[in-house]
């Protein structure tokens, strides 16, 4: 039943991949079925950023779905919820008018419902799925009544008419809408402070769920944020860019500084995710603001940037949720601290591991630098703008990126070394097994995806760039570089990826050779690790995940609000024996104590006034209802 | 004009050979500082040929990491060294990247560096990766603002094209905004290469290093390998700072002449940045750790002043 249902999702994949690279290239088509849901029917239609996105879904769901064929287990519901997961959110981006899209966006988040409460025993899972609803609810709400008011406006509910329309609609009602599904797409991108559900419900789904998830579906959100800065509502004041902006900004840098205290290896990468949404937000933001400025050019490569960063995103953090399953399958665990020495145990999954670790670090000549490197362009060209506020807006994305960057390698260092290196640090992973075969080819394919789209940068750009074109509807740029070497904005910078990549490769040889020029010595002598003289190394004497992360909880500690907690049993004949140590050092989210925790009082102290009203007695409604319908009549 | 090769062999031979002469300079010009004779400054060599002929003591704990690391760490530094104007303003892989790149291989070395300090189990490896990627981190707004600064008064941000730029107009350099970029830079080169008051070079004290916990358990050719990288890493950061800022006497054809006078340039401003650096390491002491950070947030203000001065002044 395994093969079967996976191997569906498998060819479902391969065909979304297709039809999205059909559509990438310029092909179009519709299919509509007025009979079938009221309010316009159903009418899905192609055009090339929905099929970049159908593309993209394709392209992380066929790995992912081999791999689950080697993860196993799970019951035939989850089977099922996977296959419905993977076809709604293929139908999500093909969805042409509000009624499609909000049943295929809604089939999406249940079917994810159901796979983050694939274990209904924990209680861990059951929260997550609560608040994962609740979130995600929230969202649909403001996007229905984002739908809704555009679609008053424009007298139609079909994305077509909205585009014909939205010019002559007023400023206000435009703005509105915009906030409105924005904040019900930033939601589902997990954008900083709605992030609060993702890092509880993607740990909890299945490995192959849980890459789905951070790969493609949150990447949805950025598609519906696409939609509505640039597509949808047509050019917009430049708040709206500069909103997402600092959004992105704000996003990229909280998202890493979460990481880093995090010792769960799916939690961590988890919010890594936001991290990297807040990135591919910057190159979002930044493209509309240079269109509502009319600087087409920069626009579109802004848009680009932000294109390739997803690709890149749902690559690499696919390929790393992949190995992170990998990981918990042979050890059981997810705390990194019971981690370590895994890289002899399971090389397969360390290579690839450590290959997603350095692309999302943004070490070249992988993608994510090529990706970063971009949207540190787009960035940098905002003294084409002439308003100095606009610029510090730049500034600060600029300067967050530059911190984002390093936050992340510091992140990876720590998420590949506590995991991978050293001693293991429990029995579970000292006995640790390698994946089973499906699993590992899914991996390495996601691997080489991640060179690839490093080394051939040049080959992806003029791709993206067409995409990017049809939705802001200007001519693609006429030239980025050669097959070697890409070339943005005339001469303000070039990169070749390939180039270095060959330079590193042949400057290894260098050391090599040198070596054996001056006639090095060549005896290796395996001994160990030296301890200032003790008898023997064990694994607690390793460092942990805790004192490497400890620099920066001490560095950002007005953002963390770390709390101590030690607590110490002494031997009773001398206090200089000590019995037990308990050493405790937890964060605490600023966004649960000052946002939502105020947010949900607030809501509870209303929820109780209106009680009131609320007593149960039937009489009493029947009294509402009739005081309701002659209030009814008085005001008709 | 002289081949791409040949010009790539140059920019290697000027770095990889020249590396150990900088760190055995500012050695003995701190030795004199200070009242001592000190090593002569030929002494890393001596150094360098004492590790390759000893034995390499590896840790049974390590992993593949552990060894490949070394040899990265050198590949990394020496395709630095082919983007770096040394001897001309436009070396032969200059075309491959921009100033953005460089930051971003810096960072590839230090990423490989500090898993190969965790690989051995070691608390120190641990404990001087966890600070050096810190320091890293931390560092890297900086680099970017400072050079954002720079790059939006030549207006590019390619290598070559600034370095013409203010070598043809060197009074650009006579500009607050520049200097208050040249000084962040340089907080973050004392920072990034591990000198005071961020590191100290010169200790073996296990709670006060950074660079030297991290590579501890390196030893035999490894660690010559990796004390050779470290040394580049110093060279081509000063030479960064020096030709970027002040690239007078660079110019651009890749003839004989001018490579030569470029390359005796370098070395002048070279000499003068040791000297600062000698004189620096000598009236400072060692800040703590988490004093460090607080360096780093006044060199990001001085990078964003200067950025902020080149915006308003527009």
């Amino acid at each position: 039943m395994d093969r079967l249902a996976y191997g569906l999702a498998t060819l479902i994949g391969i065909a979304a991949t297709g039809l999205g690279g059909y559509g990438m290239l310029g092909g179009a088509g519709t299919l509509r079925l007025a009979w079938l849901v009221p309010l316009g029917g159903l009418e899905l239609s192609l055009d090339p950023l929905g099929g970049f996105f159908l593309a993209l879904i394709g392209f992380t769901a066929v790995p992912a779905s081999i791999y689950a064929m080697g993860y196993a287990g799970g019951e035939g519901r989850d089977r099922f919820a996977y296959l419905v997961f993977v076809v709604s959110m293929g139908l999500v981006p093909l969805a042409s008018n509000a009624m499609t899209f909000a049943i295929a966006w809604e089939l999406m988040s249940l079917a994810s419902y159901f796979l983050v409460l694939h274990d209904r025993e924990s209680k861990e899972s059951i929260r997550a799925a609560w608040i994962y609803a609740v979130m995600t609810h929230a969202g649909l709400a403001c996007l229905l009544a984002g739908m809704l008011l555009l679609g008053a406006g424009a007298g139609s509910l079909r994305f077509d008419d909205w585009r014909a329309a939205a010019p002559a609609l007023a400023g206000t009602a435009r703005s509105a809408a915009f906030v409105l599904l924005a904040l019900g797409f930033a939601g589902k991108a997990g954008v900083i402070p709605l992030h609060v559900w993702l890092p509880l419900a993607h740990p909890a789904a299945p490995s192959h769920v849980s890459a789905l998830m951070s790969g493609v579906m949150i990447k949805l959100g950025v598609y519906g944020l696409l939609r509505a800065s640039l597509d949808w509502l047509g050019v917009g004041p430049a708040w709206w860019g500069a909103a997402l902006l600092v959004a992105g900004a704000a996003s990229s840098v909280i998202g890493v500084l979460y990481a880093l205290v995090e010792h769960d290896l799916k939690r961590l990468l988890a919010f890594h995710s936001i991290e990297n949404i807040g990135i591919i937000l910057l190159g979002v933001g930044s493209a509309t603001l240079y269109r509502s400025a009319g600087l087409e050019a920069l626009a579109l490569l802004g848009l680009a940037a932000a294109l390739y960063h997803t690709v890149n995103h749902a690559a690499f953090k696919a390929l790393l949720f992949l190995g992170a399953g990998a990981v918990v399958h042979a050890t059981g665990t997810r705390n990194m601290e019971e981690m370590g020495g895994l890289i002899k145990r399971m090389p397969w999954t360390a290579a690839c591991f450590l290959v997603g670790s350095a692309a999302i670090a943004a070490l070249p000549p992988l993608n994510g630098f090529v990706s970063e490197w971009l949207t540190f362009l787009v960035l940098f060209q905002n003294t084409r703008l002439d308003a100095v506020g606009l610029n510090l807006v730049f500034t600060l994305g600029i300067a967050s990126l530059a911190l984002t960057g390093g936050l992340a390698m510091a992140c990876f260092v720590k998420a590949f070394g506590i995991t991978f290196l050293a001693l293991p640090r429990s029995d579970a992973a000292a006995h640790a097994h390698e994946a089973p075969p499906p699993m590992r080819f899914a991996m390495v394919t996601l691997a080489a995806s991640c060179v690839a789209l490093g080394l051939g940068a040049t080959l992806v750009i003029p791709a993206l760039g067409a995409v990017a074109a049809s939705v802001l509807r200007t001519a693609p740029p006429a030239t980025v570089g050669d097959w070697l070497t890409l070339r943005v904005s005339g001469d303000f910078a070039s990169l070749s990826t390939l180039a270095i990549a060959v330079a590193l490769v042949a400057s290894l040889l260098v050391p090599v050779v040198a070596l054996r020029l001056v006639g090095a010595s060549r005896r290796t002598r395996g001994y160990e690790t030296w301890g200032c003289g003790r008898i023997v190394q064990t694994a607690r004497m390793e460092y942990t995940a805790t004192a490497f992360a400890n620099p920066f909880k001490r560095v950002f500690d007005f953002f963390y609000r770390p709390t101590k907690h030690l607590d110490i049993d002494f031997h009773p004949e001398s206090r200089f024996f000590v019995e037990r140590i308990e050493y405790e050092n937890p964060t605490r989210s600023i966004f649960d104590d000052w946002l939502y925790r105020p947010a949900l009082d607030l809501l509870r102290v209303v929820a109780r006034a209106a009680g009131t009203v609320q007593s149960g007695s039937a009489n009493l409604y029947l009294a509402y209802i009739l005081a309701a319908l002659l209030l009814m009549l008085v005001l008709a | 004009m002289i081949s791409d090769v040949v010009v790539a062999a140059i920019q290697v031979l000027v770095v990889g050979a020249g590396a150990p002469l900088l760190v055995g300079a500012l050695r003995t010009l701190r030795a004199r500082l200070v009242g001592r004779r000190g090593p002569s400054p030929w002494q890393p060599y001596a150094d360098l040929r004492k590790l390759l002929a000893k034995e390499a003591v590896v840790s049974t704990t390590t992993s593949w990491v552990f060894r490949a690391t070394p040899y990265l760490l050198v590949a990394t530094m020496l395709v630095i060294a082919l983007i770096v104007p040394i001897s001309v303003a436009r070396p032969p892989l200059a075309f491959a990247g921009d100033i953005i790149l460089l930051v971003y291989l810096f960072m590839l070395g230090t990423f490989f560096l500090a898993l190969a300090g965790l690989d051995a189990g070691s608390a120190f490896g641990g404990m001087g990766a966890s600070r050096a990627v810190a320091i890293a981190a931390l560092a890297e707004p900086t680099i970017i603002v400072a050079v954002f600064a720079l790059a939006l008064r030549a207006g590019t941000i390619d290598l070559g094209r600034v370095v013409e730029r203010f070598g043809r107009e060197p009074w650009l350099a006579a500009n607050p905004a520049h200097l208050l970029a040249f000084a962040a830079f340089f907080i973050v080169m004392l920072a990034e290469t591990g000198r005071l008051p961020v590191d100290n070079p010169a200790t073996h004290l296990e709670l006060t290093m950074i660079h030297e916990a991290m590579v501890l358990e390196y030893s035999g050719r490894y660690l010559a390998l990796v004390e050779w990288a470290a040394a580049m890493k110093l060279f081509l950061f000063m030479a960064l700072l020096a030709n970027l800022f002040f690239p007078w006497g660079l110019t651009g054809p890749a003839e004989p002449v001018p490579m030569l006078l470029g390359l005796l340039a370098l070395a002048g401003k070279l000499a003068v940045l040791a000297s600062a650096v000698a004189v620096l390491e000598t009236t400072v002491a060692k800040l703590r750790l988490f004093r460090v950070p607080e360096l780093l947030a006044g060199s990001f203000a001085l990078a964003f002043l200067s950025l902020m001065a080149v915006i308003l002044v527009r």
